[in-house]
């Protein structure tokens, strides 16, 4: 399976997500934003960091860039597209993915390893998971609070649109274990036909015991498989 | 042509920055304070003399790309 990586001023996770790719054997090739073409792939990710320093808002100049027009109309072709961290801040700019991630409620840079729940193993990126299994998996962000508007997120809800949630080692969803005020303790989320998925949390930062844990390698092998 | 464009966030978005500014000001004594919101500033400059051209290309300017329109509002104000 070829996956590419799409590469902006700033992005810091590239080299990360390169990594858990080509371990999980995947073909990856890194692109550069001013790219005017993909090469053929089967995923596109669009990596964490802080693509052109977070100016104006976060996502919203690497949203404008060249190869997104590539990375849309590859998008609605059906390919894969996984947006993580500013990734997924990325996606929402340009329109893939609906609402918007505000400052984190309590408006501290929050790094560290939180509890989620698989909402929906019926994707192509998390059928490897069991339903409402808890995982524990890093966050680093600044911007992660997701905001929608009342009918988005009711849809979002009704079709099983919700990747994952913020919990507690339980399982629970509460208040207490939602780092950053997300709607709902929404962690990620994916697009109608369930070919992009955005999250905030750094799945490729779990894909070795010794170093962390393995809890994001699934969301790989679901790919590959 | 010039004009200033003020972006700020929905009346119901939270405003976390917002709300930290007002409690600092109550801190410092300043009372009768009702409410604080947060938001951008921009100057803008264009090279159009038809005044209705120009303030057209600036909403277009915040369409594309200055304003997230699912959290913020814009006003544009012509300042020369």
């Amino acid at each position: 399976m070829r996956s590419s990586v799409i590469v902006f001023p700033g992005s810091n996770c590239d080299r990360d997500i390169a990594v858990a790719l080509e371990k999980m054997q995947f073909k990856n090739q890194m692109v550069w934003h001013k790219e005017s073409k993909l090469p053929k792939t089967d995923l596109i990710v669009v990596p964490g960091g802080f693509s052109y320093g977070d100016y104006l808002r976060s996502g919203a100049i690497a949203g404008k860039s060249l190869i997104i027009d590539e990375v849309i109309k590859a998008a609605a072709a059906g390919c894969l597209v996984l947006g993580i961290c500013n990734g997924f801040q990325i996606l929402t700019e340009t329109g893939l993915l609906k609402g918007t991630l505000l400052r984190n409620k309590n408006l501290k840079f929050i790094n560290k390893d939180v509890n989620l729940i698989v909402s929906n193993n019926k994707t192509k990126f998390t059928s490897k998971y069991e339903l409402n299994q808890i995982l524990k998996i890093n966050i680093a962000h600044n911007e992660g609070n997701y905001f929608t508007n009342p009918q988005h997120l009711e849809k979002l809800k009704k079709e099983n649109l919700i990747a994952f949630k913020y919990c507690d080692e339980k399982g629970d969803i509460n208040k207490d274990s939602n780092p950053n005020g997300a709607m709902e303790n929404i962690a990620g989320i994916f697009n109608d036909k369930k070919n992009i998925l955005g999250m905030m949390p750094h799945p490729e930062r779990m894909i070795d015991k010794t170093i962390s844990n393995s809890d994001g390698v699934n969301l790989f092998s679901s790919l590959i498989s | 042509m010039k004009f200033s464009v003020t972006v700020t966030l929905k009346k119901d978005v939270l405003d976390p920055q917002g709300k930290v500014v007002h409690n600092t000001l109550t801190n410092l004594g300043i009372d009768n304070l009702k409410s604080i919101r947060q938001g951008k500033f921009f100057e803008i400059e264009v090279h159009e003399i038809d005044q209705k051209k120009a303030e057209d290309k600036v909403k277009e300017m915040c369409e594309k790309l200055l304003v997230n329109l699912i959290i913020e509002d814009f006003q544009i104000n012509k300042l020369q």
